[in-house]
């Protein structure tokens, strides 16, 4: 690794750390900076019918000693990261007594394998038809064009509705819903598998239908820019072949889209976990939808940390791969390595 | 500007997406005077009625009727009954019941009839069959009573002394009732939703309600956008390095979860439509801040706002005059992206159970997930849900026309 690589490797980890505090402490804030007492209102849900007030002011003192609401904000926060560094996000409402962490582990695999694959998969095809639709123009652009656009403008949990209506409900294709047949426990056998990859095949696609579109029309755009490019016109000028210019071309219009990839990620996932609501893929969507029915606030603030942090961890990959692939970046460490 | 204007209307992804978002604006507007019915009024009793007219039966019955002989009023009224499914159905069971197949004919439907009169037996338990599928032979047995028959119903009122039953008129089979006579009828071409609500009333007010949430979301987004992105442009220095480091840090985490966030937070009984759209809109001016950062940031030393800053005008000035005109087509387009993301945003936090309160006002997200908590996709009824995502889709759809048609106008890099 050379000396100008490790100083973006590292500027870029800051800025993965500097970003993961800003996370900890919005998620810390947020809900405190709204009006009245967090911890009065989440009593007042749980103690739904209870008539005791002694057992109501237990149960309150109980929330106010576990998040710390009695104490300054200052050592609220230390008590906050505290906890979630050892991983202890507390005890979930709605699934009383099971601990928050132990929710969102069972729950983080299905949406890492879904939203992953997907994103990628969805992110090659969308920059593969952009960069087509710009090269070849007529036909293929003109259909091409306005189906990515009604595509990605269509809500993320609509493809997931039509898909799941034309493929699981009219031609029964696959499931409904689940992440493997409701009648199996996990396990490793070929029964298993199979119906996890049977349940895994509808929240993928309309997550990779969603991406395929938006990615398309960013990357025909930067496709069409380049094409016109001077360098373009003076290499065709000086009789290069087409093959050889439109691999330059994408080349080109292919980093902006890795920035674009870094950039939209968090929106990607957004949609992602919205078709995991549609299929009830027992993924952190659904998990998330779980915690707002069930008003269950550890469990929501967990679940919307965890995504964020994640996020920002893709962010970084991407960048970090954008480092080594970036020209500017490698001609810098070249000069260096010369010099 | 007129010039400009004739420009963008000769763009046809321009004027294609300008007439889609006009029209479906006319009839959010227009809809609600024709039919000024409450969108939330609660019409029927039961769950998802199918799109159709409805005819007060009680009414029918007493307006005078019309003899009409049609020849396939007969057919028509038994194939109703007796479709193709059910006489399949009436075959296996008579098979089960030990009627050797080629006896059963399902074509003849006297006779079919008649053989299933002679060994339809409601106790009958058929190996393997499931209680449903017991009930629904129960059901098909009740409604095949009297299928055949030629006399009209008799339609009775009790007497107020004796209570005895006494006979009004006869309604015979080729009675007909002019549907103009009959005082009360019901179009209702989307039926009724989960809660037996008009669908197209409660879609339209949706529609404008959300149309709103859109415009207060992209205004408000758009507007922290502009001036930020305008601030850190054209001042630069610790002003620019400040907006900046906080419109990275808003980028990258996602505003979505941010907004599940604070929705939550501000829980169910705060969260009124415009109470939504203001939280949308501070958590997605981030992308206009930094474009609008990126365009001022090529302006800014311009000969013509260098001339102006030697003219001794003040920032205000020369921001006002020198440098919002010439960004003034991006933020416009800037804007219309903002409400149709506004819209989907809604959409989406209200498909998690954290969009507006549901008491006063539907909106295009509610109904979704009202439709989506009542099953209506699983369960078949597409009028609950597909009409609310084509208009979602039509409203995005429209308004990305547009900044597309937009863009190529301003962009000539990008015209065909």
């Amino acid at each position: 690794m050379s000396k100008s690589y490790l100083r973006y490797f590292l500027n870029k980890l800051a800025w993965l750390l500097v970003t993961a505090v800003f996370a900890f402490i919005l998620n810390f804030t947020l809900p405190r900076l709204m009006p009245g007492d967090p911890v009065a209102a989440i009593t007042a849900r749980i103690a739904q019918g209870m008539s005791n007030t002694t057992g109501m002011k237990e149960v309150y003192e109980r929330y106010a000693e576990q998040f710390g609401t009695n104490k300054p904000i200052h050592e609220q926060f230390l008590i906050y990261m505290k906890n979630i560094l050892q991983g202890n996000f507390g005890t979930s409402f709605s699934q009383y007594p099971r601990p928050v962490a132990d929710i969102i582990r069972a729950s983080i695999v299905w949406t890492i394998a879904l939203q992953f694959p997907a994103i990628i998969v969805g992110w090659i095809i969308g920059n593969a038809l952009g960069a087509m639709a710009a090269y070849l123009k007529k036909g293929f652009d003109k259909v091409l064009m306005p189906i990515s656009i009604f595509v990605s403008n269509f809500p993320a949990f609509g493809m997931a509705i039509i898909l799941m209506v034309i493929f699981a409900v009219n031609l029964k294709w696959f499931p409904t819903s689940g992440g493997y047949g409701y009648n199996l426990i996990p396990n490793f056998s070929w029964e298993f598998i199979w119906s996890v990859i049977v349940h895994y095949q509808l929240p993928f696609w309309s997550i990779v239908l969603i991406i395929i579109g938006g990615q398309a029309i960013g990357m025909r755009s930067m496709s069409i820019y380049e094409l016109n490019a001077d360098y373009v016109k003076y290499a065709r000028f000086l009789g290069i072949k087409d093959r050889v210019i439109v691999r330059y071309v994408f080349r080109n219009a292919m980093l902006p889209q890795i920035t674009g990839l870094a950039l939209s990620i968090g929106t990607m996932v957004s949609g992602a976990l919205v078709a995991e609501i549609v299929f009830s893929y027992p993924g952190l969507g659904y998990t998330m939808l779980n915690g707002v029915m069930g008003q269950d606030y550890p469990l929501i603030s967990a679940v919307t940390l965890i995504i964020t942090i994640m996020t920002l961890i893709a962010n970084f990959l991407i960048e970090i791969l954008y480092g080594i692939i970036d020209p500017r970046i490698k001609a810098a460490q070249a000069e260096e390595q010369g010099g | 500007m007129i010039h400009t204007l004739r420009q963008v209307f000769r763009s046809g992804k321009f004027v294609t997406g300008f007439v889609i978002f006009v029209s479906l604006l006319l009839i959010v507007l227009i809809y609600p005077l024709l039919v000024p019915d409450d969108p939330l009024a609660i019409i029927g009793l039961g769950t998802f009625f199918p799109p159709g007219i409805y005819v007060n039966v009680y009414d029918s019955v007493n307006v005078s009727p019309y003899t009409l002989n049609l020849p396939d009023a007969t057919t028509k009224r038994i194939a109703d009954k007796l479709g193709p499914k059910e006489r399949q159905d009436m075959k296996e069971f008579l098979l089960a019941a030990g009627i050797p197949e080629e006896e059963i004919d399902i074509e003849d439907t006297a006779k079919l009839l008649d053989l299933w009169e002679k060994n339809y037996d409601p106790n009958k338990n058929i190996e393997g069959m499931t209680l449903a599928k017991m009930r629904y032979y129960q059901r098909l047995n009740n409604s095949l009573k009297g299928l055949l028959a030629t006399e009209g119903l008799i339609v009775a009122l009790p007497n107020a002394q004796t209570g005895q039953l006494e006979q009004v008129k006869v309604i015979e089979q080729s009675d007909y009732a002019n549907i103009n006579e009959v005082p009360n009828v019901r179009v209702l071409p989307l039926g009724t939703d989960n809660f037996g609500r008009d669908v197209l009333t409660e879609l339209v007010k949706a529609a404008g309600v959300s149309l709103q949430i859109g415009f207060v979301a992209g205004l408000i987004a758009t507007l922290i956008g502009l001036v930020l992105g305008l601030l850190a442009g054209y001042l630069g220095g610790m002003v620019d390095d400040i907006i900046m480091f906080f419109t990275n840090l808003l980028i990258v985490i996602p505003s979505f979860v941010l907004l599940i966030l604070i929705s939550f937070s501000i829980g169910q009984d705060k969260r009124g439509a415009i109470t939504i759209a203001t939280v949308i809109g501070f958590t997605s001016w981030v992308w206009t801040a930094r474009a609008v950062r990126a365009q001022v940031l090529s302006l800014r030393n311009r000969d013509h706002v260098n001339l102006s800053r030697l003219s001794g005008h003040s920032t205000v000035y020369i921001i006002l005059n020198d440098i919002l005109p010439y960004i003034m087509s991006y933020v416009v387009m800037a804007l219309i992206l903002q409400i149709s993301s506004g819209i989907l945003a809604e959409a989406g936090l209200s498909i998690l159970g954290l969009g507006p309160r549901t008491t006063e006002v539907p909106t295009l997200g509610l109904m979704m997930n009202w439709a989506m908590i009542y099953q209506a996709h699983v369960l078949g009824k597409w009028w609950a849900y597909l009409p609310v995502l084509v208009t979602i889709a039509l409203i995005t759809f429209s308004m990305n026309l547009m900044n597309t048609g937009l863009d190529q106008v301003f962009n000539p890099a990008l015209r065909e």
